[in-house]
């Protein structure tokens, strides 16, 4: 069984809710990002969410906009991505997943990216400009390598084509939240806890609810009906708030997650 | 040669090329999009109504001039120039505009958006949307907005929002990311204008048969003052969709050479050019798969030209498939041999093209070294260069 349907065979039976929260890799430096990660773990991150920096992040939002433009202003790339991840399982378990745009993966090549990845540890990837129509080609090497491939589905995806998407998907479904892009909304839509209510009748995997969750009563409120919630925009803006100082910064990252952690663990 | 395929494939595949790499978000959107867009293609009242405009509001058929200045200059060939520049708006973007804001009414959509480089797909967006009563916003990176603040004005008078983006590059290639950022946003009331023959399927199909009446009319036109098929089609390429309306009509008629001019910018080994199709590797940009500009890491690089128009990282990719197919040629042009084009077609016939037209005309002379002087070249004037007359009376 795959490290991440086993991390929800465990919450399920301790009946938990899921925190991921996610990171650009490289911001605003690899080793920081390092410490960050090991700090969301300890925080009690259930998986962990890297994103491997793309010059055209088209669903991003401007904060992850400017995490991705710090990270690329290093130059981080796919190869010092997979080192970092090989470092940090020496110290920690937790599920990697990786989230980047096709043309990273295109470029490193798909079996390749899918071999390597796999090789320094992580386990799995989402692709935010790719639709199943065009998965084929990714979900055939991962497939064969027990690597998950997990899929997105949206407000405006129609319920047949939802059942399509969570088939195909592994390890969990990502819901996003709303007709947009990332970022931390003060609010979310008010259909949104029926909608998952209504989509959890169509699939047995998992569903995990993204885009513009930012405080840990929205977080809650989402994981009463979601499996897992996943927070990303919100966390990057404790590390922008704190470029000068990294201790801090590490320091602030791990006591919001650990707010947003107790948040969503407490729901039964 | 062989009868060319019939391309783009249901799922929107010219050969390895095209496809649609847009967030889930998005996909319910495009697949409503393809299905209208197929229903108005065999739709009568659709087909009358953009015919309409195109003739009584843009000014359609545009003229097949033969330009016997250049042709005696050269006496290498017979060339024609068709006069896109002439249309409504200025160039060439106005055929696509029409049509697509009339399938966004068709559609009940209220709300047209749109990026633009050099202006003249914002404006052609703008004025259309003032024409049919829609809402429309227009996104333009900021070193656009400055180099290209006449058309600016033209937007705002006519009514558009210019929303300036101030990321990446800030050209046309952020201006692209930005307008797709508010469709995922605005998804459901939202009608996404694409310029050129980018972006997913089916705006690569769509654009290009909109723009097709270039090629259809050159076709026609030449064939009753020459009684033969042109030997050369030149355009330039920056998307590509001047080129592709030119070209696609002939796309049978293996004797037609068709050249595609793309932006070498202040050259092509100074990693400072628009040059996709050249220097260019296979990647996904904007929801399709095509040839880029990107680095080792596949980071999309910024691409350079001295015209906003071609200053973009890719293509179309229907381009790629000609380029994959050996179907058309890319030859390239820099940044100052564009501006000796302005002033050729200026002196020479009394027209100021475009910076991005110009291009084309400057592969002339490069060109008809290897002509005879019975060949026929149709040059497509994509655009006139009223708006670029900042930029050239200070080079």
């Amino acid at each position: 069984m795959n490290k991440i349907d086993k991390t929800f065979k465990k919450l399920k039976t301790a009946k938990k809710k899921a925190f991921i929260p996610y990171v650009v890799a490289g911001d605003p430096d690899i080793k920081t990002t390092e410490k960050i990660v090991l700090a969301l773990a300890e925080s009690g991150a259930d998986i962990i969410e890297l994103g491997i920096p793309f010059s055209d992040p088209l669903a991003d939002g401007a904060t992850i906009q400017r995490a991705v433009m710090r990270a690329l202003s290093h130059s981080v790339s796919v190869e010092k991505v997979f080192d970092m991840v090989r470092r940090l399982r020496k110290s920690t378990d937790v599920p990697f997943v990786f989230m980047t745009y096709y043309n990273i993966i295109l470029n490193y090549g798909v079996a390749r990216f899918v071999k390597n990845a796999k090789s320094v540890g992580a386990d799995g990837v989402i692709v935010a400009d790719l639709p199943m129509e065009e998965t084929k080609k990714l979900k055939l090497c991962a497939d064969r390598s027990g690597f998950d491939v997990i899929m997105l589905a949206a407000p405006t995806t129609p319920i047949e084509r939802f059942k399509m998407i969570s088939n195909c998907s592994r390890g969990f479904v990502y819901y996003v939240s709303l007709t947009g892009v990332t970022g931390a909304r003060e609010s979310l839509p008010a259909k949104l806890k029926n909608e998952i209510k209504k989509l959890k009748k169509h699939t047995k995997k998992p569903i995990c609810v993204g885009f513009g969750i930012s405080s840990a009563h929205q977080a809650k409120n989402i994981a009463r009906v979601a499996d897992g919630v996943i927070v990303g925009s919100a966390i990057i803006k404790r590390i922008e708030k704190n470029l000068k100082n990294k201790t801090k910064m590490v320091r602030e990252v791990e006591s919001f997650a650990r707010s947003i952690a107790g948040a969503i663990h407490s729901v039964g | 040669m062989r009868k060319m395929r019939k391309v783009p494939n249901k799922k929107g595949y010219f050969g390895e090329f095209g496809g649609r790499f847009v967030p889930e978000t998005l996909m319910p959107a495009v697949q409503e999009l393809t299905a209208a867009y197929e229903k108005a293609s065999k739709s009568s009242s659709f087909k009358k109504e953009v015919k309409y405009y195109l003739k009584e509001y843009a000014g359609r058929p545009t003229l097949l001039y033969f330009a016997r200045g250049l042709t005696n200059k050269f006496r290498k060939a017979k060339i024609y120039l068709k006069r896109e520049d002439l249309l409504h708006t200025g160039a060439h973007k106005i055929n696509n505009t029409i049509a697509q804001a009339s399938l966004a009414r068709m559609m009940g959509k209220k709300r047209l958006i749109a990026e633009t480089g050099a202006g003249q797909h914002g404006v052609a967006t703008a004025t259309v949307a003032a024409l049919f009563g829609l809402k429309s916003e227009v996104y333009m990176g900021t070193e656009d907005v400055e180099r290209q603040s006449l058309n600016v004005a033209r937007m705002k008078l006519l009514g558009t929002k210019v929303i300036p983006v101030a990321s990446g590059s800030c050209t046309l290639k952020d201006a692209m990311n930005e307008a797709i950022r508010d469709w995922v946003t605005n998804v459901r009331d939202t009608f996404y204008v694409i310029g050129s023959v980018c972006g997913p399927h089916p705006y690569p199909m769509m654009v290009r048969d909109f723009q097709t009446v270039i090629g259809c009319e050159v076709k026609r036109e030449l064939l009753k003052k020459e009684g033969k098929l042109p030997d050369y089609l030149v355009a330039c390429v920056g998307g590509g969709s001047n080129s592709m309306g030119l070209f696609y009509p002939f796309r049978n008629d293996k004797k037609v050479s068709f050249i595609g001019v793309e932006a070498a910018g202040f050259g092509m080994n100074t990693g400072r050019h628009a040059a996709a199709l050249m220097k260019g590797r296979v990647g996904v940009l904007h929801g399709t798969k095509s040839y880029v500009l990107e680095d080792e890491a596949g980071q999309i690089k910024l691409a350079h030209s001295i015209s906003a128009g071609l200053d973009y990282p890719g293509v179309g990719p229907e381009h790629a498939y000609y380029k994959e197919t050996g179907r058309a040629r890319y030859v390239s042009v820099t940044d100052s041999e564009a501006l000796q084009g302005v002033k050729l077609l200026s002196e020479t016939e009394g027209i100021i093209p475009a910076l991005e037209t110009a291009h084309a005309v400057a592969y002339l002379p490069k060109l008809l070294k290897n002509t005879k002087k019975t060949d026929i070249v149709v040059v497509s004037l994509s655009g006139r260069g009223d708006k670029d007359m900042g930029i050239i009376s200070s080079m």
